[in-house]
């Protein structure tokens, strides 16, 4: 049954994964619900979390880890180099535009 | 062959032929997706800029609702889950076609009931004069969110075809890697989820 | 308005005043694009090619047709590009305190169309169509990794560049030159179509350009013949690789804001008006996010090319091929980094403005690399100045030159100073023509008997060259001082008469770019009527070095005979001199391949695309819809058919490389010295 043990270490992946998300959901949503925290406290649990699912899924839908294909992680880093530099910059240049209209 | 895997379910040991023939389309719909990526990395900055462009108009308090958010929330994380069952049935009961065909329905209700609350959600923000014509921060918004809203709308239209595709064709190889990719596609909108109900509705409820 | 309900649903805001009849320039221009589209139609109804083009070339979806039609497309967007360009010349050089030929509406549309033409549709299909000839071939695969996709984004890129030049005919193009800012750009100060046209043909080539990047990408990263490790891949192919990876992450910004643009225009959104919580300044963000890299888009493939040419025609090894490839790396992450210069002056604080400027300097390190390399691949080689020869040293020169003052440009209190002047004009048309479009040319007279079977006129050729050379340094350079002097850009009118003997020399330079178009045409068409005197059916015309000259001019279908094993960088050099180029293998080394069925599907999007894009801009909803539905329609029916491909069997295959193989050794070799005589017919002699 090397099938089924198999399938069953599958299985376990995805659950776990669904477990971490609701979890990393659940979070952050009672904390906004029920003003748990301050606000900036609030927003970094809410980013930190945030992030943290964003790896989970990676890691138990897609399956994205140490053993994966080189080209696909060259690729999701490459992505997020531009992802940040775009997202960064973005809000840096802008920013900064507003503070010097005030 | 190299031993390294391909992002979302690898058919390796269960069907090499497709697992080879799918190694090219998925790092090609994989590539399509960090550029799809980019797009909504550039609607989120544009969010997270006009944020607070109200023009006098409706806020995020005014307009955003914590228990649909929610339960939209809830609605999608399952539905990665139950596309991973979809996947699963696909690589180890490939005989029992009813494994897959039941998992991608309960997959496509999903979507379709999330998106049920989604345009509810626009219609009682209208109702509130939070439409996108009324300032800068929601037309960002309606931007942000409607796009994640189509990318979801595409793929259910994509289950669908892959049902009408699998009565056709049965489960070939060229359906398989269709469905891989469907999944790829699928987890991926979940992770755009989460940004969106971080940014946009937990930032905006604080 | 005053038309009828139902006219108003069949026709949106179609009416008489659409057609050119408002000026005589606009009237001449639509009827001379009209009649040669139709004396098009006509020349090939009288010849009965309509049945041969379609099944030959539009359906097809082999890489190398595809490639060439890109090109074709490029030459003839080429053609109207430089037109314009002569046109805006001439209106500078005679409105000097006067108002010249040109009303000003009228010049705001030329210096829209022709910067979107140049950028859009001459130099992104150039390289695209000049990549997919090539880089297959060059890595030694049989097409690029999905067919059909690249045909897709050939004919969206079409139905982009039709919108262009419908727009010429019906309606009037945006004045907002090609970035398209708004808020000028936004309804209440533009009501006209003019930024809609803009907008979709911008969005139908740039999601042919994301496809095709896509594309390039997975073939060279999955198709590579076996031994061609990236340390071994010809350096066309690397800085390919480089600009296709350019393409999937830079078109999304330029999608993502004329589409916002397109929002605030057709339902009343406020991303970037004046009012109502709108940022303009986001629109600079968000377009030169892709601009920037876009530059780098257009320049990396020309790299390339000029790095093929030097060493082919210098007989030598490429120099520095590792700093050439790590520099073409740089300079692709590197081109992220720096978008900012192009708005200094929006208002931002002195620290930001001097990350940029310091950001943008380094490119400037990467670059000057590649120039060294170059240099020194000519350095005691065996020098040989064909055309691309040619091409490839008067970039150089010219090129540093239009370096020098970029960095001029990315000092922000300089950049102050001379900020929507004519120096900048100066200093990207420095940088664009002698980068991208003689890299573009360069590659085109080079790889043209590869894709043809016959070489291009030599004397024409290089005259074309010396008449863009000549003439792009008389047209530009003059805006230099100008710019210096504070002549501002896109002015229809000249109110200071100090400026008007540069204009006189820009004038002359424009007429000689003129020519230089002129010999470019002559020069094929005199080619293909002496086609038969250069035919090189052989193979190898230049003793060429990388593999896509293994095969004959033009390459078979499937592109090779067998697929090589790859030992060297330069693989076709290292099998010329290891004796084993034209040895046929044994029997087992062929085996039966599948290659891609002709398909109708994205000829069909493509004119789906345009019919809803026109659809779009006139507000004519129910042919928008049309459009969308049958675009889909089609990929969702293409995915029905199973039946893709055809075979091509192992004997096929080593019947044809057999026939061809007798061919070479019955075949006499040329030295390079008389490689542009009528005895070349593609076999080099192996050099002692």
């Amino acid at each position: 049954m090397e099938n089924h043990a198999e399938y069953r270490k599958e299985l376990r992946k995805y659950a776990t994964g669904l477990g971490w998300a609701l979890l990393l959901t659940a979070i952050p949503f009672a904390v906004v619900a029920w003003h748990l925290l301050s606000p900036v406290w609030a927003l970094t649990l809410i980013f930190i979390l945030g992030l943290t699912q964003v790896v989970a899924h990676f890691k138990y839908f897609l399956h994205i880890g140490r053993s994966s294909h080189r080209d696909d992680l060259n690729l999701l880093l490459f992505s997020t180099l531009i992802v940040l530099l775009m997202v960064g910059g973005t809000l840096v240049v802008l920013f900064n535009l507003h503070s010097r209209m005030v | 062959m190299s031993e390294q895997k391909h992002a979302g379910i690898n058919l390796k040991n269960k069907d090499r032929d497709t697992h080879q023939q799918a190694e090219s389309p998925l790092f090609g719909f994989w590539v399509f997706m960090m550029s799809d990526a980019v797009i909504f990395a550039l609607l989120f900055a544009t969010y997270g800029v006009m944020m607070h462009n109200t023009a006098g108009g409706p806020g995020t308090h005014q307009s955003f609702e914590l228990k649909s958010a929610f339960i939209e929330t809830v609605l999608l994380l399952v539905s990665s889950f139950t596309f991973g069952m979809a996947s699963l049935s696909m690589k180890y009961r490939p005989e029992r076609l009813r494994h897959l065909v039941g998992w991608l329905i309960v997959t496509l209700l999903l979507g379709m009931t999330f998106l049920g609350f989604e345009l509810h959600d626009f219609h009682s923000m209208a109702g509130k004069g939070a439409v996108p014509h009324r300032s800068g921060f929601l037309s960002a918004f309606f931007a942000l969110v409607s796009t994640h809203g189509l990318h979801v709308a595409s793929g259910c239209v994509w289950t669908i075809i892959m049902l009408i595709q699998l009565g056709v064709f049965g489960l070939s190889d060229q359906v398989k890697t269709r469905i891989m990719r469907l999944g790829l596609f699928w987890h991926f909108l979940d992770i755009i989820w989460v940004g969106i109900f971080s940014v946009v509705y937990l930032q905006g409820l604080l | 308005m005053n038309a009828s309900p139902l006219w108003h649903f069949f026709f949106g805001e179609l009416n008489y005043n659409s057609l050119p009849f408002y000026s005589p320039i606009a009237t001449i221009g639509a009827g001379a694009e009209v009649f040669g589209a139709l004396a098009a139609i006509a020349l090939i109804t009288y010849l009965g090619k309509w049945r041969y083009i379609w099944k030959e070339w539009l359906t097809s979806l082999d890489h190398k047709k595809i490639g060439i039609m890109y090109v074709m497309l490029a030459l003839v967007m080429l053609s109207r590009g430089v037109i314009e360009g002569i046109m805006m010349r001439t209106q500078q050089a005679m409105a000097i305190n006067n108002p010249g030929y040109l009303p000003p509406e009228h010049f705001g549309q030329l210096f829209s169309t022709h910067g979107t033409i140049m950028i859009f549709f001459m130099a992104m299909p150039f390289l695209t169509g000049l990549i997919n000839v090539v880089m297959p071939q060059q890595i030694g695969a049989r097409d690029v990794r999905f067919p059909l996709l690249n045909a897709i984004s050939l004919w969206m890129t079409v139905a982009g560049a039709g919108m262009i030049l419908i727009s010429l005919v019906i309606g009037k193009f945006s004045t907002g030159g090609w970035s398209g800012y708004p808020p000028y750009t936004e309804l209440h100060t533009m009501p006209s179509v003019g930024p809609d046209y803009w907008i979709w043909a911008l969005t139908l080539s740039s999601i042919g350009t994301t496809l095709t990047g896509l594309n390039f990408a997975v073939t060279i990263y999955k198709e590579r013949a076996p031994g061609m490790s990236f340390f071994k891949l010809p350096l066309f192919t690397w800085t390919s690789l480089c600009t296709s990876i350019l393409m999937i992450f830079a078109m999304p910004p330029l999608t993502v804001c004329t589409l916002m643009l397109a929002l605030d225009r057709y339902a009343d959104f406020h991303f970037f008006t004046n009012g109502m919580g709108g940022d303009m300044m986001n629109y600079a963000n968000l377009f030169w996010l892709f601009g920037h890299p876009e530059v780098y888009i257009l320049i990396l493939p020309s790299f390339g090319v000029f790095s093929e040419v030097f060493a082919t025609f210098s007989s030598k090894r490429l120099y520095g091929y590792k700093s050439l490839v790590i520099a073409t790396m740089v300079i692709a992450v590197l081109s992220f980094t720096v978008w900012l210069h192009h708005f200094f002056t929006m208002g931002q604080s002195a620290g930001v403005n001097a990350f940029f400027g310091i950001a943008t300097m380094l490119i400037g390190i990467p670059t000057g690399v590649k120039i060294y390399d170059w240099m020194l691949t000519m350095y005691r080689g065996r020098v040989r100045l064909t055309t691309p020869m040619l091409y490839s040293v008067l970039f150089m020169v010219l090129f540093v030159i239009g370096g020098l003052t970029g960095i001029i440009l990315a000092t922000p209190p300089v950049d102050f100073q001379l900020h929507n002047t004519t120096f900048l004009v100066a200093h990207f048309h420095n940088m664009l023509i002698p980068g991208t479009l003689f890299g573009m040319l360069a590659g085109y007279n080079f790889w043209f008997p590869k894709a043809f079977g016959f070489r291009l006129n030599e004397a024409l050729g290089k005259l074309s060259a010396w008449c863009f050379g000549i003439g792009f340094v008389l047209a530009f350079f003059p805006l230099y001082f100008t710019g210096i002097q504070g002549m501002p850009r896109r002015a229809q009118e000249i109110y200071n008469p100090a400026f008007a003997p540069y204009m006189y020399v820009a004038e002359v330079g424009a007429v000689i770019l003129g020519l230089g178009l002129f010999a470019l045409i002559a020069q094929l068409l005199v080619s293909l009527w002496q086609h038969k005197r250069t035919r090189v059916p052989l193979g190898d015309p230049w003793d060429a070095r990388s593999l896509e000259w293994w095969s004959p001019c033009p390459a078979p279908e499937m592109n090779f005979y067998t697929v090589p094993k790859v030992h060297d960088r330069d693989q076709f050099m290292w099998m010329k001199e290891h004796g084993s180029a034209y040895v046929l293998p044994d029997k087992d080394a062929y085996e039966d391949i599948q290659m891609p069925n002709n398909s109708a599907t994205a000829v069909v999007m493509g004119a789906a695309g345009f019919v809803g894009a026109f659809g779009l801009v006139w507000h004519i909803w129910w042919m928008a819809i049309l459009g969308l539905v049958v675009v889909w329609g089609a990929v969702i029916a293409r995915s029905f058919i199973t039946h893709t491909h055809h075979t091509i069997s192992a004997d096929q295959l080593r019947d044809q490389h057999k026939a061809w193989l007798d061919k070479v050794a019955a075949a006499q070799p040329v030295s390079r010295d008389h490689e542009t005589d009528p005895t070349n017919q593609g076999l080099a002699e192996v050099a002692p």
